[in-house]
């Protein structure tokens, strides 16, 4: 038995938990975001990956209330909540300095937002212990928070955000302040709480591999624009501009003009003096269009002599070769000058290696292998 | 050794300037008046035996006896308070304004705050008499504009004494609170609202509380110097202000008195000694804090 896959942006009937329609926030003469349209749906773990000052942090001060919208509306659950205070909504934020009260208890920081409400001692008690015992502090309760570590604190955002059982919580950056090892641990104990809790969750980051662990979608943000929104796989595989190529991830790009060369096949003419490569696409290009073919270095196999039946072969001489232990990556240079890079596994053992600098080498690739984009 | 060699040095600082001259204090209270240079007796030349055998707590009976005297202290204990929670008032607002100026503009507001101590402070109180007075600054404006007919008393009277004492200690009071408040985070308070607070419960639950031992601090620091304060009083406060500070200079220097005076010196001395180890213990509190 296979489980339904959780897609309800692909459901038409689907209502959105968060709906940006035709939002746009200025801050003076700058657009922040311009025009920007999105649904969120519930129990997803939504994604918003830019570069620094590409909107991504605005969008979530705007969804926690401490944004205005200058132009169009944000809904949740339905309602217009553009003119909600924070303290408000039904939602809660996790902050990138974490925030936490340093004049409270651990207890105290979780509990701080079930006492601003009506409900009853024992209960927000409860609660509190839930948390704790959902986020493993139930030992540093006493704590005040600069008596913890990094992680640790971490974890009490975590706890007091989700406290209120918020309809959404936004995550800012929640795991830049861990080191590598404890944030690829946090990502994976984030996604297990996000699915304990059925919350929503929107996080922002400019940490590509965070994204595509952690996330059910997420959207490619640039200069106050989405480009892209898809699943992971979805982005790195089929990216829609040769800007999500290059953001996410490793590519080769090769620029060219497309020419047709069968049923969603094209010849792309690159260099003046190398023989046109074939590519499959399912968007049409037109004759003479200009291209670019973006390749994955992953899907560039390196050989030392011609593969028999490759759809595309180049030859040329490797240039560098970066050793990271369980894949290496060769930075390969063809004739024209070009610098290809072609990454295999490194399933032998590194002195099994049969090329080296300066040898020459063929790199091939099938023609489904790439993406063909016009922009 | 090294460990003994790193105290000796506060030690010795503090046995200097505290302790030995406070045993002079002590000892001059526990001598009796005299005609003489110095104006008591007994002193060191009359032999330490006999010294030891002359010294007795007359004078702090006799403070006990004239009310001038507790009347004095409770006085000044009342102008001391009020006037810190005044300055409290006053302070508090303009250090919150302070640390919430954009980043540009702080250090000129800083200069602002520190730019009255560069005068004099005698100058800078007997300017209020010309603003205070009767025909002063303040009142003529007030009656230029019609408000008031007739000028209104404000020298010589509790007022201008508490008047007289915000507007002297008011930077100390913003200083420590404007410190405690800048090193605030300014997501605390976006937290706080996130969680369901609105700005005035943030404000009461998460501004003050971060800023308590700046408030501490400041409160002390007005506080401790104003119980004492002579010169403000017997400036602007006139004769029907009592401030022990006066009683003190009086007595040292119009009656000559010095054991009396030494023995208001003393009982002021022990009033403070709480005020100031509960600072002492606030100061030590917020170095640990910090680490």
């Amino acid at each position: 038995m296979s489980q339904p896959v959780f897609a309800p942006w692909e459901d038409a009937n689907e209502k959105p938990l968060i709906r940006f329609q035709n939002v746009t926030k200025r801050f003076g003469d700058f657009v922040a975001i311009d025009d920007l349209t999105l649904d969120i749906y519930e129990q997803e773990f939504f994604a918003l990956l830019g570069p620094s000052g590409c909107g991504k942090t605005t969008m979530m001060r705007m969804l926690a209330g401490f944004e205005s919208v200058s132009d169009g509306r944000i809904e949740l659950s339905g309602k217009d909540i553009g003119h909600v205070p924070p303290n408000k909504r039904a939602v809660n934020m996790m902050f990138q300095s974490y925030a936490l009260f340093p004049h409270l208890s651990v207890w105290e920081n979780i509990a701080f937002g079930l006492k601003r409400g009506t409900m009853h001692k024992d209960q927000i008690a409860a609660r509190v212990d839930e948390m704790l015992k959902l986020t493993r502090l139930e030992k540093f309760a006493q704590r005040k928070p600069h008596q913890i570590s990094g992680g640790q604190r971490q974890r009490v955002a975590l706890a007091r955000s989700l406290a209120k059982a918020p309809k959404l919580l936004l995550l800012d950056e929640p795991l830049g302040a861990l080191d590598k090892k404890l944030r690829q641990e946090t990502q994976f104990e984030l996604m297990d709480i996000q699915e304990t809790t059925g919350t929503t969750f929107v996080i922002v980051t400019h940490d590509q591999e965070e994204a595509m662990t952690v996330a059910s979608r997420v959207a490619v943000m640039d200069e106050g624009r989405i480009i892209q929104v898809a699943t992971p796989d979805r982005i790195y595989e089929t990216p829609n501009s040769v800007y999500v190529a290059d953001f996410i991830g490793e590519v080769n790009i090769l620029k060219g003009t497309a020419k047709a060369a069968g049923d969603e096949l094209y010849n792309v003419d690159w260099a003046a003096n190398q023989a046109p490569v074939l590519a499959a696409s399912a968007a049409p290009f037109s004759d003479g269009q200009k291209c670019h073919l973006a390749i994955r270095p992953e899907k560039i196999v390196i050989s030392p002599s011609k593969p028999e039946d490759a759809e595309n072969a180049i030859e040329g001489k490797v240039l560098d070769i970066a050793y990271l232990g369980n894949l290496s990556t060769y930075h390969v240079e063809l004739p024209g000058g070009q610098i290809i890079k072609a990454q295999t596994a490194n399933t032998q053992r590194i002195s099994r290696r049969s090329f080296t600098w300066e040898d020459p080498v063929w790199i091939s690739w099938s023609a489904t292998a790439g993406v063909l984009l016009d922009q | 050794m090294r460990r003994f060699s790193l105290i000796a040095v506060p030690y010795a600082w503090l046995l200097a300037l505290f302790l030995i001259p406070f045993l002079i204090v002590f000892k001059i209270s526990l001598s009796d008046t005299a005609l003489a240079i110095p104006p008591y007796t007994p002193t060191l030349k009359d032999g330490f035996a006999a010294l030891i055998a002359g010294l007795d707590f007359e004078n702090f009976a006799f403070l006990a006896t004239d009310d001038l005297y507790y009347k004095a202290y409770l006085s000044s204990l009342q102008i001391a308070l009020i006037s810190t929670s005044l300055t409290l008032l006053i302070g508090y607002p303009i250090a919150y304004g302070m640390a919430r100026a954009p980043q540009e503009w702080r250090a000129t507001l800083m200069m602002l705050v520190i730019l009255p101590f560069w005068t004099s402070f005698l100058i800078r109180v007997y300017a209020w008499v010309g603003i205070l007075s009767n025909d002063g600054v303040l009142n003529q404006f007030l009656m230029w504009t019609h408000i008031i007919s007739e000028p209104l008393t404000i020298l010589n009277t509790t007022t201008a004494v508490y008047i007289g004492i915000v507007y002297t200690y008011l930077p100390f009071m913003i200083l420590p609170i404007y410190a405690a408040l800048d090193r605030m985070d300014d997501s605390l308070i976006e937290a706080a609202e996130d969680l369901g607070c609105s700005r005035l419960t943030a404000f009461w639950l998460v501004t003050i509380p971060l800023s308590r031992n700046g408030i501490v601090a400041g409160c002390f620091l007005v506080f401790i110097p104003a119980l004492g304060e002579f010169v403000i009083p017997s400036l602007l406060g006139g004769s029907g202000t009592l401030m022990i500070g006066k009683v003190l200079f009086e007595e040292f220097f119009n009656n000559r008195d010095w054991p009396v005076a030494s023995a208001v010196a003393v009982i002021l001395l022990l009033i403070l000694v709480v005020p100031i180890v509960l600072f002492q213990r606030n100061q030590q509190r917020q170095a640990e804090a910090e680490q």
